[in-house]
């Protein structure tokens, strides 16, 4: 069904407002879908759709969206259907990304929800002739008659462009309420969850032969071992792309083996051996993103270094697609359907309009993953079989050797104290490829670069502040001047793009790492040293809060310091304009092996108001075990030709054995104040305690990440 | 072959040497176990034979022709859950949830043996399972509450 088809069914709710001269900004994501009926639509038999164009990530946005969209129109959650991403049903939203979308989506539907119930109650207001209370989806008179939203809508053609103000209901039935999840009962019963899931009439499997690295191309191929295995369908070829189709999937996998043995590739990816020093030596765009004068007095200086790092679903990527005389449909767990349509469309010949992008779950997300390619690889093959539905799906080392990274960097601070022990002035600069290759375009798609006629990938670019890539967060939120410059990197030597937090994660290890430096050159508590230099109020708030909650400053160590034992501190504001977090943990570190455990975590969150507190919760205590796994164990690891980390031994992550005893969350709801988004906020807090901790533990500072076994045993021994 | 899965015998029309993962998901279209790896790294696939916790993705269906298979669905349904999936649900232990089910039938194979198990025993059997979403201190705390509900306490 597309959007004119849907409009068709049943009455819609109309209400004619002249389009006035655009003067006001409209409430988040409705200055860019600014008709009402894009948000909300009400049918005759008084049926509720609620459409947002943000997908569910697993991180309880439909539950989240839910809340505020019922709270506004005083019906119970139950009463409403949700309908996400998709490019024939609801607003484009560009990509599900940034921790942007309470703050877009979620400020639309509040706002929407909000001015669609007043113009009901208006209108039955007016045809009952007194004043009426919203109740359950009905209209209510104080003499009890009443009338149904449904029969409201019955009849009428609305279409709204939304007002710049709202009156928003302060009623807190479900919102500030830690409500279920609505997707967890289909996840842990065995409903159909993702993409992964979906089964359609006649639909076959295939699987991609990726190159053994980079940028290989496809020699030779005998195609006659995996043509003639059984279930074979076809065996999909387009210049270095090739793939095999098959009527189940075991087949599928047994052919791509014996296909991929049949291959003879030319491989010519020059890797570099030593990875800072390729980035250092690469020529740079500087961009200097703060500009506070240097002053004279006593220096210090640091730099740190962050390795490539992997999203690592643990499901590998899936898509469905089906080509047929209309035009193409593809089942996606992309973050962005809208960008992700347009990629296709130009990768398979068709006009945007002929191709429809639906989203379904997928496994995990945390960015730019390969969610996007297998959809590039379904619609390939699809086009190579019209009518049949295709599901491809990753194995795992397509995954793990080519999926884009999160970008290694480089970063450079030095702070001049004053007598006090203050900063006076702060230096930085961070070097880093770009945050997002995300498509667009077919070339950034992989299977747009391997066809017969490859597409250019779109040329790199720096994404601007103030939310920033490589330089997110790399602006300190403390009150001392500040120079800081965006050293962008455009060459690239391995395939990278957004991961959770992008640059933010990196900056705020080093900024948090070295305030701890100065703190202890000054000879000061080092949460003290941050709120001394802290004038916002809301960050001092979290700070004090998750110092209290840990104990900060009753906290005795049981031992001398360097005894293994430690505690550490760091805080930060995601993008200096979303979530604040502040983050205190303690670490256990053993001398002779290197090996760390957290302890005990304790985290204070302000995301404005809290529509769900523990969905702040689940998504802060998340992100605090995937920071931890990232900081202490994670780097990709290639030689001079091939990625070499392909599965979960040479790309090892946290298991149970190195997850804290407690980790805990506390939420500062603030009713009535914006969303701000948290989904990203833990990364970087998180790194920079766990660095500070391991130092109060060793006495050693690493500024090289990962903080891992090896290295901690060989800095420990030395 | 015939294969039992959660209580129903199932002739199923696959080469023996298919993993149990493949015939689960393509051919009784069960959703519960889920392909991660492919090589028993990661846990996602988890499923019961016997009452002991087994990767479907490297196991084939030729030696499990005369034993129990109990897949997530077997634990009950979304209207009526059973104790481990109730304790999940209680404790919003998932995010994106696609390494849950694996884990919980590693927990459920853990607690039919000893309901009582410890968190360091619950840990200890969870190991071998990996979760992206960092809902590990959630699903140890499901995991104590599955036992609580298997013991009858509500």
């Amino acid at each position: 069904m597309n959007r004119r088809q849907f409009l068709q069914t049943g009455g819609a709710l109309v209400v004619s407002f002249s389009i006035p001269a655009r003067a006001q900004k409209l409430p988040g994501a409705l200055d860019r879908s600014p008709q009402l009926d894009s948000w909300i639509r009400i049918g005759a038999d008084g049926g509720i759709t609620v459409f947002t164009g943000k997908a569910e990530l697993g991180q309880g946005v439909k539950t989240a969206l839910l809340q505020i969209a019922a709270e506004q129109l005083q019906v119970d959650m139950q009463a409403i259907k949700l309908v996400t991403a998709d490019t024939a049903l609801t607003p484009n939203e560009g990509y599900t990304a940034g921790s942007n979308s309470m703050k877009d989506s979620g400020t639309a539907i509040l706002n929407a929800a909000a001015q669609a119930r007043e113009i009901l109650l208006a209108e039955a207001s007016k045809r009952l002739g007194a004043p009426v209370t919203a109740q359950n989806g009905e209209a209510v008179t104080a003499d009890g008659r009443r009338i149904s939203y449904g029969q409201l809508v019955e009849g009428k053609l609305l279409s709204v462009r939304a007002a710049p103000e709202s009156k928003l209901s302060g009623a807190r039935r479900f919102v500030g309420k830690s409500i279920q999840r609505v997707d967890i009962p289909a996840k842990v019963t065995g409903g159909v969850a993702y993409v992964h899931d979906l089964r359609l009439p006649g639909m076959v499997h295939a699987r991609v032969v990726r190159p053994p690295s980079y940028g290989a191309e496809l020699k030779s191929v005998n195609t006659e071992a995996a043509a003639e295995m059984p279930g074979v369908i076809k065996i999909v070829r387009d210049g270095n792309f090739l793939a095999v189709v098959a009527g189940r999937e075991w087949e599928a996998v047994q052919a791509l083996r014996a296909l991929r043995a049949g291959c003879t590739w030319t491989e010519q990816a020059k890797l570099p051996r030593d990875v800072y020093a390729t980035l250092a030596a690469a020529p740079t765009q500087d961009i200097v993103i703060a500009d506070a004068p240097p002053v004279s007095g006593k220096v210090i200086e640091a730099a740190y270094t962050r390795p490539y790092q992997l999203h690592a679903a643990i499901g590998p990527s899936c898509a469905v697609a089906r080509y047929e005389s209309a035009g193409l449909t593809i089942w996606s767990h992309a973050q962005g359907m809208f960008p992700l349509r347009g990629a296709v469309a130009e990768l398979v010949g068709l006009p945007a309009e002929r191709v429809h992008c639906i989203h379904l779950e997928g496994s995990g997300c945390y960015g730019h993953n390969g969610a996007d390619d297998v959809a590039g690889d379904a619609a390939l093959i699809a086009r190579a079989l019209p009518g049949k539905p295709v599901r491809v799906q990753w194995m795992r080392e397509d995954e793990h050797a080519w999926e884009p990274y999160g970008p290694a960097m480089l970063t450079k601070v030095r702070a001049t104290l004053d007598g006090s022990g203050n900063v006076s002035a702060w230096q930085y600069e961070v070097l880093s490829n770009t945050h997002s290759t995300r498509p667009g375009k077919a070339g950034d798609l992989l299977a747009g670069r391997y066809v017969e006629k490859p597409f250019q990938p779109s040329p790199p670019r720096p994404l601007p502040q103030p939310e920033g890539g490589g330089d997110r967060n790399a602006i300190p939120l403390y009150r001392f001047p500040s120079r800081v410059t965006n050293r962008f990197i455009p060459e690239m030597p391995l395939r990278v793009s957004a991961l959770r937090g992008l640059g933010a994660y990196m900056n705020i290890f080093s900024i948090e790492s070295f305030i701890d430096e100065l703190a202890q050159a000054a000879r000061v508590d080092p949460v003290e040293y941050r709120l001394r230099q802290l004038e916002d109020p809301r960050a001092r708030e979290v700070i004090k809060l998750a110092a209290e909650r840990f104990g900060w400053n009753a906290y005795k160590k049981e031992n001398a310091p360097q005894n293994g034992h430690g505690r550490g501190f760091a805080f930060a504001r995601y993008k200096n304009l979303a979530a604040y977090v502040a983050i205190a943990m303690e670490v256990d570190v053993e001398r002779e092996t290197g090996d760390v455990r957290v302890k005990r975590v304790v985290a204070a969150v302000d995301s404005g108001e809290a529509i769900n507190p523990d969905g702040i919760k689940n998504q802060i205590e998340g992100g605090i075990l995937q920071s931890i796994s990232w900081t202490t164990f994670e780097s990709a690891m290639f030689n001079d030709t091939r990625i070499t980390s392909r599965d979960w031994s040479s790309y090892p992550i946290l298991r149970f054995s190195h997850v804290p005893t407690s980790v805990e969350a506390h939420v500062i709801d603030r009713p009535g104040e914006h969303f701000l988004g948290t989904g990203e906020a833990a990364q970087g807090p998180t790194a920079g305690a766990l660095a500070n901790a391991i130092a109060h533990a060793t006495g050693v500072r690493i500024r090289d990440l990962p903080l891992n076994r090896a290295r901690l045993k060989q800095v420990l021994a030395a | 072959m015939k294969l039992d899965v959660n209580g129903s015998v199932h002739d199923v029309d696959a080469d023996p040497a298919t993993p149990l993962l493949y015939v689960l998901r393509d051919n009784l279209s069960l959703n519960g176990a889920r392909f991660g790896c492919g090589l028993g790294q990661c846990g996602a696939c988890v499923v019961m034979a016997d009452g002991e916790a087994i990767y479907s993705c490297t196991t084939p269906i030729a030696v499990l022709e005369k034993r129990k298979i109990k897949t997530l669905e077997g634990l009950g349904t979304a209207e009526k859950p059973g104790p481990m999936q109730r304790a999940f649900i209680e404790a919003q232990a998932a995010q994106c949830g696609y390494c849950i089910p694996g884990m919980m039938m590693r927990a459920q194979a853990l607690l039919e043996k000893n309901p009582s198990a410890s968190d360091a025993e619950a840990r200890a059997a969870l190991q071998p399972h990996l979760c992206r979403c960092g809902t590990h201190t959630r699903i140890l705390h499901a995991v104590a509450r599955a036992g609580e509900l298997m013991k009858g306490k509500s």
